[in-house]
């Protein structure tokens, strides 16, 4: 195992990760719920993932095998960036297979694979206030989740429906954690809020600069917000994979000339990968099977 | 084609291997030492060591080079090396009012106890270029020795504030019968508002320049009820003093160089208190007036209502100004707008496209009716 020299196992001191540590099980006791913590400077921007670095860095161990993903995608830039900082700092294994990693950090998408319930899902959250867009002052959107005061929500929402026939949020899209909590799902997309709701995995969220850490333990439940005659619905695509035909997956829609062609492919490319093989092992075994 | 949008390992690399490239610049020019940096950049020095927070002008100067001269991304460096940092104790508090003055101006009295002493300052010079600088480089030290040497420096005196002080004119900087508290360390425990006044002054002391200089600016102009007076700037050496634990009592461990302001701010008064004038104060590293003074009358503001006064403007607001006040933060945030979005905005093409199909079936039922 290789550590970088100078630093401590996975970057931060004992210390401070035992204070993280402390801070994340008070999130998992009260789902939904923004813990205050003393977030450490990180060598990486804020914005950029430092919160998730954060709580990873405070719950990784040397047996544990990690995935970071950002679109979906693993090769993004600020993925490797990541991964590669884990991997010097704490020499863990590293891994792209969803199937395969004990903890996934991720920035912007939940994978397609279903999550086990021996997994934690890391997720990085610039901002994790819900109501933020609608007060920004801490000191009441701390009074309004006290008090579940969420009517303001729903009237943003309401204003929605009035204005385009629709809820028009399309990412970052408020959930209910426990029937108690509003909570910011981080800017995911909507396609993705279901698969929160109880999910086998522990989630965990980051805010790094804003000094926030929550959390949705095991198969509790997550409800994406919405009204009755106005249900809560996820984007859907005409098109299928270019790559792998799925058509149940989120797809990146790629522009591929000059004249604006575009070609839809899955984000999450682990998914998109494992469906190509199965879909060539399969072939081959047909064919084996046939001759 | 699709992989375009993906980037690499090798591209990260190979990006960086540039940007060491652009930043040794024209390889037949000599390099520039780290040395030549601290000695010759002083001020440049002095802002990354006070928003990196963190005393050490050879590392500032190693971040100010390692960064090609970006004030905030040698800051960036100099932060994310800080936190790593053990602490080994706390320092005693600083008795500024015994530094080893080498600037003291006062704007409130022609003269006082201790005298006015311009010291090293670019107030009073005249914009212009020097071409000799371009042409030659500086000339001999000797040529630019000024009448009085350093080893003149002005021993320890009264501030200024202390004489108004004693009529009873302005504001106790703390009461009478206030019991000594440790302030909380805001690079340990996240900021709970409404903060108290050290954790604020904390914050803006690690403040970006920038921005405190134009909120200062603004609160001058009238947007905000800040127009102080300069009480007292004052630049010198300052002891530092830590009691270790096996000794009880105070060890001398080293000095910094610190720059102090105190601004005396209009009346105030109430129903059980005659009309006095109120302090604002800033402390920074170095030779930093312009971050001082800023950190001063921003921190007046910010007391507003603690003071009674109305909360009208940015300014005066504590989360407004404290939560962006962080060039790191607020640098790392709008940076991160260069990262890949785009399955948030795939997710707005869907609903945009949607919204507009719906639009335009509407308006084609109405035209076909």
């Amino acid at each position: 195992m290789s550590t970088a020299t100078g630093y401590n196992f996975a970057y931060l001191d004992e210390q401070s990760k035992r204070m993280i540590r402390r801070a994340i099980l008070k999130a998992v006791a009260i789902p939904g719920y923004q813990v205050p913590f003393g977030g450490r400077e990180m060598p990486l921007p804020h914005g950029w993932g430092t919160g998730g670095m954060q709580v990873t860095a405070s719950v990784i161990g040397e047996a544990d095998r990690l995935k970071v993903i950002d679109q979906g995608a693993d090769d993004t830039t600020n993925a490797v960036s990541i991964r590669r900082f884990f991997a010097t700092t704490a020499g863990v294994e590293t891994t792209e297979s969803t199937a395969a990693a004990s903890l996934i950090q991720t920035r912007h998408r939940i994978p397609e694979t279903p999550l086990q319930a021996d997994q934690i899902l890391i997720y990085q959250v610039p901002i994790p206030e819900p109501l933020r867009f609608i007060e920004p002052r801490e000191t009441e959107t701390r009074k309004m989740h006290a008090l579940s005061e969420y009517g303001a929500m729903q009237v943003k929402l309401y204003e929605d429906v009035a204005r385009f026939g629709h809820i028009a949020t399309s990412y970052d899209y408020p959930v209910m954690v426990n029937n108690r909590y509003m909570m910011d799902p981080s800017p995911i997309p909507k396609f993705d809020n279901p698969k929160m709701n109880r999910m086998p995995a522990l989630q965990l969220f980051g805010a790094g600069f804003e000094k926030r850490i929550y959390a949705v333990p095991p198969y509790t439940e997550v409800k994406s917000l919405d009204f009755d005659d106005y249900p809560f619905e996820v984007q859907r695509w005409d098109e299928n994979c270019a790559i792998c035909g799925s058509d149940h997956s989120f797809l990146d829609e790629v522009i591929i000339d000059d004249a604006g062609s575009k070609m839809f492919v899955c984000s999450d490319t682990d998914y998109c990968r494992s469906r190509q093989t199965n879909a060539t092992e399969s072939a081959t075994a047909t064919e084996e099977t046939l001759s | 084609m699709y992989v375009a949008v993906k980037g690499g390992e090798k591209a990260i690399d190979n990006a960086h291997a540039l940007m060491r490239k652009t930043r040794r610049g024209d390889e037949s020019i000599t390099e520039l030492t780290v040395e030549q940096i601290r000695e010759q950049l002083p001020l440049a020095v002095d802002r990354v060591m006070n928003e990196g927070s963190v005393y050490d002008p050879e590392l500032a100067a190693l971040a100010l080079k390692q960064a090609s001269g970006d004030a905030v991304e040698a800051i960036f460096l100099l932060r994310a090396y800080r936190t790593t940092l053990p602490r080994i104790g706390y320092s005693e508090p600083l008795d500024t009012e015994a530094m080893q003055i080498e600037r003291r101006i006062s704007g409130t009295f022609k003269d006082l106890p201790g005298g006015q002493v311009l010291g090293s300052t670019y107030d009073y010079t005249h914009r212009l270029l020097d071409f000799t600088l371009l042409a030659e480089g500086e000339a001999p030290i000797s040529a630019l020795d000024p009448e009085t040497s350093d080893e003149e420096t002005l021993d320890a005196c009264p501030r200024v504030l202390e004489l108004l002080n004693k009529e009873g004119l302005i504001e106790q900087s703390r009461e009478a019968d206030e019991a000594d508290h440790t302030p909380a360390d805001l690079t340990r425990e996240p900021v709970n508002y409404p903060a108290e006044r050290a954790v604020r002054l904390q914050n803006l002391v690690r403040g970006d320049e920038g921005f405190l200089l134009s909120l200062s600016y603004a609160s001058m102009r009238g947007y905000g009820d800040s127009h102080p007076f300069a009480g007292e700037l004052r630049s010198g050496r300052v002891n530092v003093e830590l009691v270790p634990e096996e000794l009880g009592f105070a060890i001398e461990i080293g000095d910094l160089f610190l720059t102090e302001c105190e601004m005396v701010n209009q009346f105030h008064g109430n129903k059980n208190q005659p009309p006095q004038f109120t302090r604002g104060y800033g402390l920074a590293f170095g030779r930093s007036e312009r971050k001082a003074m800023s950190v001063a009358l921003v921190e007046r503001s910010l007391r507003a209502e603690e003071l009674g006064e109305e909360v009208l403007y940015p300014n005066q607001d504590q989360e407004f100004v404290l939560s962006h006040s962080d060039c790191v933060s607020a640098n790392g945030f709008v940076s991160h707008l260069k990262l890949p979005h785009y399955v948030d905005f795939q997710s707005e093409l869907e609903m945009i496209r949607r919204l507009r199909r719906e639009i335009a079936a509407a308006t084609d039922e109405e035209n076909n009716k």
